[in-house]
């Protein structure tokens, strides 16, 4: 995967969001019309991977009941963009938190590790968990 | 340092000081900063406070300190800043000091660092599209014949 889009509601918040609160490094903010740009971000740890800031617009490709459906839904926060895997939750957490992260969940533990959950300026939600989730259970 | 009262810091406080201390240097970096008193509160010695930082984050607060005015700097090359100019926005006193903790840091020197950028930039004014995948022009309608516009719905 090289790609990948995260809907969002407003680029501007959104580059603030993923930038300077979550600490991703932009990679390309070309404008492309009116009000909207290609923006993309990604994990410090992952260059290879770009995250699409992708604006939800009525345009060619969101006709505005589609555009209005998909804004609601994310509003809701319907959608869970994915995990997000961090050396320490206890720090990363602390951290966040400190920078205006909305957290739906503090570090807890679940049967299957530590996890907390936040959302992002649109409603977009992560799995925070930390490494060692992963490892290969003994 | 009073070894007599122990005292039991919840974990959590460890975190937070240790968190304060990084944001510290996030936001002071290019100050002079005293990192010998950064973590100077009663009970909390200063090596046991490096050892925990380095737990946390892999390396020491003054380790942490130069990677982040490098990252830095970094960043003000990839914006068009010239290399002294870079150099002294990080908090560096001399160039010489700055350009051999940069080529260490980074694999090579400040300046071709700064001139790959540069010319990577120019390239990405003249030809935006190419940056783009192909798949999101079109469905976007960013494609050289429709000059950016948006079709009305």
């Amino acid at each position: 995967m090289t790609v990948t889009n995260i809907h969002v509601l407003d680029q501007d918040s959104a580059y603030d969001f993923y930038v300077n609160k979550l600490g991703f490094i932009l990679v390309d903010d070309i404008p492309m019309g009116p009000d909207t740009r290609w923006l993309t971000v990604s994990p410090p740890e992952q260059p290879d991977l770009q995250l699409v800031l992708f604006p939800v617009k009525v345009s060619k490709m969101f006709p505005k009941e589609t555009a209005d459906a998909l804004i609601k839904l994310i509003k809701q926060g319907i959608f869970g963009c994915g995990v997000l895997t961090c050396n320490d939750i206890f720090a990363t957490y602390e951290e966040l938190k400190a920078k205006g992260v909305e957290f739906i969940k503090p570090p807890t533990k679940e049967f299957y590790g530590t996890e907390a959950l936040f959302k992002d300026d649109s409603g977009n939600y992560f799995s925070l968990q930390p490494l060692n989730n992963f490892d290969a259970q003994s | 340092m009073n070894t007599a009262a122990t005292y039991q810091y919840p974990r959590i406080y460890l975190y937070r000081r240790i968190v304060q201390a990084k944001l510290f240097i996030d936001t002071y970096y290019a100050e002079k900063i005293d990192l010998e008193n950064i973590s100077d509160e009663a009970y909390f010695s200063k090596f046991h406070f490096i050892r925990l930082f380095k737990t946390v984050y892999g390396k020491t607060p003054h380790q942490y300190l130069k990677a982040t005015r490098i990252e830095k700097a970094k960043q003000l090359l990839r914006e068009g800043k010239p290399v002294s100019d870079a150099c002294f926005l990080v908090g560096f006193d001399s160039l010489s000091s700055f350009s051999g903790l940069f080529k260490r840091t980074v694999g090579q020197s400040a300046s071709v660092y700064a001139a790959y950028h540069r010319q990577h930039k120019e390239q990405k004014a003249k030809t935006p599209l190419a940056f783009v995948p192909g798949c999101y022009a079109y469905q976007h309608g960013w494609t050289e014949n429709s000059n950016f516009e948006e079709t009305d719905q």
